[in-house]
C-alpha cells in the first residue's frame, strides 16, 4: 500500500480531485456504454422477435382480405 | 485461407463465433481492468517528481491507446470494405466509432485533468493534444457521415474513404512527441527499449491496457452482433435464432 490511512488515499495529497474526477468519469462513461450497448441488443433483438411472432401469427390464413378489383373505368370526355 | 477469408466474412459465422468468446472476452476484461487500476491507484508508489497525479495515467494511456490503435483498425476494415465489400468489415467500423469517440474524449478529458496540476493548465495547443483533438473529430465525422447516407452501400464506401482519408493523422499523433518538443512528454512504452519507468508502475499500466482491449473486444462484439441483427433481420437465420431464444 502506497498510503498510510484511507483518508490518505481519498486525499491523494491534495490531487485527489484530480485523480478521483477522471476515474469517475472514466467509469461512468465506460460503463454506461457497456450496459447502452448490451440494452440496445436486447431490444433489437425484442424487436425482431415480436415481428417474427407476428408473422407466424398471421401465416397461414392471409389476414388481408383479397381486395376486389379496384380499376374503375373512367369517363374522360374526348373533345 | 481463401475459404477462412470468406467465412470471416459471412455475419451468420460471426455471430456464433461472439457468442462463444463474449464471456471469456468480459470476464478476463473486468478483471484485468480491475487489478490493474486497483494496484495502480493503491499500491504503486507515487511519482518523485509529479506525486500522486500521475495515477491518471492509469486511464489515460490505456484510453489513448486504444483509442489510436481502434482507428487503424477501422483504417484496415475499411480497405477490405472497398476492395472486397466484405459486408462485416462495414459493420465493425460502424460498431466501433461511437466507442472510439469515447476513449478518445476520456483520454483528453483525463489529459487536461492532469495538465491541470503537472503543467498549471487545462488545455495547451500542443501537437500532441492538438492532433488527438482531430481525432475526436475524426470519429464524429465518421458516425456522422454514417447517418447521413440512408442507402448501405454507399454509406459504407463513403465512411471508409473518410477513416481512409484520417489515417494520416495517426503518425502524426504517434510521433508528434519527437516531432515537436513541447509539453507533452514522450510515450511511456516503446516496442524496442526498456519501459522507462519501476516495474511497479508499468505492470499495472500494461495490465489496464490489455484489461481495456478485452473489453472493447466485448463491446465490439456486442455492438457488432446488434448491428448484424438489424441489417439481417429478415434472414432466415436471424429468424431462427430469435425464435429458439439464442440471441
Amino acid at each position: 500500500m502506497a498510503f498510510d490511512s484511507f483518508s490518505a488515499f481519498i486525499a491523494m495529497e491534495g490531487h485527489g480531485p484530480y485523480v478521483w474526477s477522471c476515474y469517475a468519469v472514466f467509469f461512468i462513461l465506460v460503463a454506461g456504454m457497456m450496459i447502452w450497448s448490451a440494452r440496445r441488443n436486447r431490444a433489437v433483438i425484442e424487436g425482431c422477435k415480436r415481428r417474427f411472432d407476428q408473422q407466424q401469427g398471421t401465416s397461414g390464413r392471409d389476414a388481408r382480405p383479397k381486395a376486389s378489383a379496384t380499376f374503375t373505368r373512367v369517363e374522360v370526355s374526348q373533345d | 485461407m481463401w475459404q477462412f477469408f470468406h467465412k470471416l466474412g459471412s455475419p451468420k459465422w460471426f455471430y456464433g463465433i461472439a457468442t462463444r468468446f463474449m464471456p471469456w472476452l468480459l470476464a478476463s476484461g473486468l478483471l484485468l481492468l480491475a487489478g490493474g487500476l486497483a494496484w495502480g491507484l493503491a499500491f504503486a508508489p507515487a511519482d518523485y517528481l509529479q506525486g500522486n497525479s500521475y495515477r491518471i495515467i492509469f486511464i489515460h494511456v490505456p484510453t489513448a491507446f486504444l483509442a489510436q490503435s481502434m482507428y487503424i483498425m477501422m483504417a484496415v476494415a475499411a480497405v477490405v470494405t472497398l476492395v472486397w465489400r466484405m459486408k462485416l468489415a462495414d459493420v465493425f467500423v460502424k460498431a466501433v466509432a461511437p466507442v472510439g469517440l469515447v476513449f478518445t474524449f476520456l483520454s483528453l478529458f483525463t489529459g487536461a485533468v492532469w495538465g491541470k496540476p503537472t503543467w498549471g493548465t487545462w488545455w495547451v495547443w500542443d501537437a500532441r493534444l492538438t492532433s488527438m483533438l482531430i481525432l475526436l473529430f475524426l470519429y464524429g465525422g465518421v458516425i456522422a457521415l454514417d447517418r447521413a447516407i440512408n442507402d448501405e452501400k454507399s454509406a459504407a464506401r463513403a465512411v471508409a474513404v473518410l477513416v481512409l482519408v484520417g489515417v494520416v493523422n495517426i503518425p502524426i499523433i504517434k510521433y508528434s512527441v519527437n516531432w515537436w518538443n513541447t509539453l507533452h512528454q514522450p510515450a511511456t512504452f516503446k516496442l524496442t527499449e526498456k519501459p522507462s519507468m519501476p516495474v511497479e508502475m508499468w505492470v499495472p499500466l500494461l495490465l489496464s491496457v490489455l484489461g481495456l482491449y478485452l473489453l472493447f473486444g466485448w463491446l465490439a462484439c456486442l455492438r457488432m452482433k446488434t448491428e448484424i441483427l438489424v441489417r439481417e433481420q429478415k434472414t432466415r437465420w436471424v429468424k431462427d435464432l430469435v425464435m429458439a431464444g439464442r440471441g
